[in-house]
């Protein structure tokens, strides 16, 4: 039993016992806590197995990104002071069905995995390599850049695309009453916080 | 260090007692950083508003953060009865906990780092990116509007910041070819014309937009609207008291400290003196050249910091829309505009040009801070006319 196993055991226990608070707590910050510590279990393994890009990627993403967004949407558009999920019995039990079934599909994967042969002790590759292969430097000049390139303008799109959906929409025939024009006023401004 | 214990005991303690020097010695560096800064901060203030600051509590009161500390320590560690308990008791140490964990990357001196980590940039910029979930998590917990106004304003506003800080990483990066924090500081050694910021146009101006884009994530004035005590009574620290409340800010100075140790370890030399034409650590030894990079380190930190110190008490705070116009509508076009600019530069410019920018921009700028240092000393003062000009002035 060595250090790393130990750790490993460490970090496994915290991200299986967060990500089961995910679905036991009903306040939906409280969940995106417990999912913020199961993300961080998560990254705390690729580091453990040397992939810091990975790793850093994972908190940069989920964390900075993701979950500070998630949070920012229930604090904007909650009526009361703590927004509460309530869930009925059958999503219970359909989200069962769902989760045993991943479960044992992973579980098998991972036990049926053959092993590279490589130890934990090999020096890793680093970031580099993925990049020269990416930009087609290495590997006979197979390059993935258009299709990357294609992606991430797709994707840009559809930012710009849900940011026009979403933003606060004048009448036409604006009746000139001083209340909707302050109530306006403030919708351009929560939107204008909303896009980025 | 690992290696010289595996002598002692098996090498899993070896790791293990290793891992918890390095921890305590870093918990303690920035504890004691942010005692100093926290009293330098008030001199500063003091000086800029033209009183003393702090001088009761010890020479010059340089004990007043340890008075400040007692205070907070024996103060009732309260809790609103509207707030969200679990999460409002965590999110201090969340925040802090992230700012921390950044000083696992960050060297101060060469081979003086406690994890070398080959993407380290990266993983400074990630770690420090969850800073701000323990500042919106305290304002949504407290129960409270002025608290629930700034943690909205801080996720806008950090979130934001974020992609032109990131960006502005990118501007030396394309430079240096690294992304190890130590491979970066190495490149920069010799004379301080060497230094990044000199290097061309573009990466002095990354260095200037980079400092303004982590003030703001750092949530220092003018970009203080997370706490905004003329609009929103404290912000999002409005319900905490005592202990927790100082964990914010021992977060907000350490998170302050580890964005100026990357501005100076990727613009400004990082641990060289610039004056020295060798690595410190191969000439007089690896205790010896460290002991003299981490000093400098630290002191090009603590200038970095004093210049954030300075901002905030010259400049008035910005209005919310304001802050997210500047990062929105033109650091991210100009730091976009910076990465084209550096590939160009990079591809090509002749490199005699190159060559000669360096010398060109470290010079002048020298030039350019002593004239302003002489022009301390010559500068005629005014003396006060012991009455106020205006409707007092008698004609």
């Amino acid at each position: 039993m060595n250090l790393t196993v130990v750790l490993f055991a460490m970090l496994a226990a915290v991200t299986a016992a967060s990500a089961v608070g995910v679905a036991a707590s009903r306040s939906v910050v409280r969940a995106a806590v417990w999912l913020l510590f199961t993300l961080i279990g998560v990254a705390g393994v690729y580091f453990l197995l040397g992939a810091e890009f990975l790793g850093a990627a994972q908190l940069i993403v989920y964390v900075g990104g993701t979950m500070v967004l998630m949070v920012f949407g229930v604090m904007i558009t909650n009526q009361g002071p703590f927004a509460v999920l309530r869930t009925k019995p059958v999503e219970w039990a359909v989200g069962g069905v769902l989760a045993g079934g991943l479960f044992v599909l992973l579980a098998t994967a991972s036990l049926n995995f053959v092993s590279s042969g490589k130890t934990p002790d090999d020096p890793l590759p680093g970031i580099s390599p993925i990049g020269l292969s990416f930009l087609g430097v290495e590997d006979g000049g197979k390059s993935y850049l258009l299709p990357f390139e294609v992606v991430s303008v797709h994707l840009l799109v559809v930012l710009v695309a849900a940011a026009y959906l979403a933003r606060a929409k004048r009448r036409v025939n604006q009746v000139a009453s001083g209340k909707e024009q302050g109530t306006n006023k403030e919708d351009t401004r929560q939107e204008q916080g909303v896009t980025p | 260090m690992t290696d010289w214990l595996a002598t002692y005991m098996p090498h899993w303690a070896a790791v293990l007692v290793a891992a918890g020097v390095a921890a305590g010695v870093l918990v303690s560096f920035v504890g004691l950083a942010a005692f100093l800064y926290i009293w330098g901060e008030r001199k500063v203030s003091g000086r800029i508003q033209d009183r003393l600051g702090p001088t009761r509590v010890g020479p010059l009161g340089l004990l007043q953060s340890l008075a400040d500390g007692i205070k907070l320590i024996t103060k009732e560690d309260t809790a609103p009865d509207g707030a969200d308990k679990f999460l409002f008791r965590i999110a201090p140490y969340l925040a802090f906990v992230a700012s921390f964990a950044a000083f696992v990357a960050i060297p101060f001196g060469a081979g003086l780092v406690p994890q070398p980590v080959s993407t380290g940039v990266f993983f400074v910029l990630a770690v420090l990116s969850t800073e701000v979930f323990g500042v919106m998590l305290a304002g949504y917990a407290s129960g409270s509007k002025w608290s629930l106004f700034g943690g909205v304003r801080e996720a806008a506003q950090v979130v934001s910041y974020e992609v032109p800080r990131s960006l502005c990483v990118l501007v030396p990066v394309c430079v240096l070819g690294t992304l190890d924090l130590t491979k970066m500081g190495q490149q920069q050694g010799g004379g301080f014309w060497n230094w990044i910021a000199f290097h061309d146009p573009f990466n002095s101006a990354a260095f200037v937009l980079f400092f303004v884009t982590a003030t703001a994530g750092c949530k220092r004035a003018p970009f203080d609207l997370a706490e905004a005590e003329s609009e929103l009574v404290a912000g999002f620290h409005t319900e905490y008291s005592g202990f927790r409340w100082s964990v914010f800010f021992l977060a907000e100075y350490a998170s302050m400290f580890a964005v100026s140790g990357l501005a100076v370890l990727m613009f400004l030399g990082g641990w060289h003196t610039g004056f020295l034409p060798f690595e410190p650590t191969e000439q007089f030894g690896f205790w010896g050249g460290s002991a003299l990079n981490a000093a400098v380190f630290v002191g090009k930190c603590t200038l970095l910091v004093v210049v954030m110190m300075w901002l905030r008490w010259s400049l008035p705070r910005l209005r919310i829309d304001q802050v997210m116009m500047t990062c929105l509508k033109y650091f991210l076009p100009i730091s976009c505009g910076l990465l084209v600019g550096v590939g160009l530069w990079q591809l090509y410019l002749h490199p005699l040009i190159g060559a000669y920018t360096k010398y060109v921009l470290g010079f002048s700028t020298l030039l350019f801070g002593l004239v302003v240092f002489a022009s301390l000393f010559t500068a005629k003062g005014v003396a006060p006319r012991r009455e106020l000009e205006g409707v007092w002035a008698k004609g």
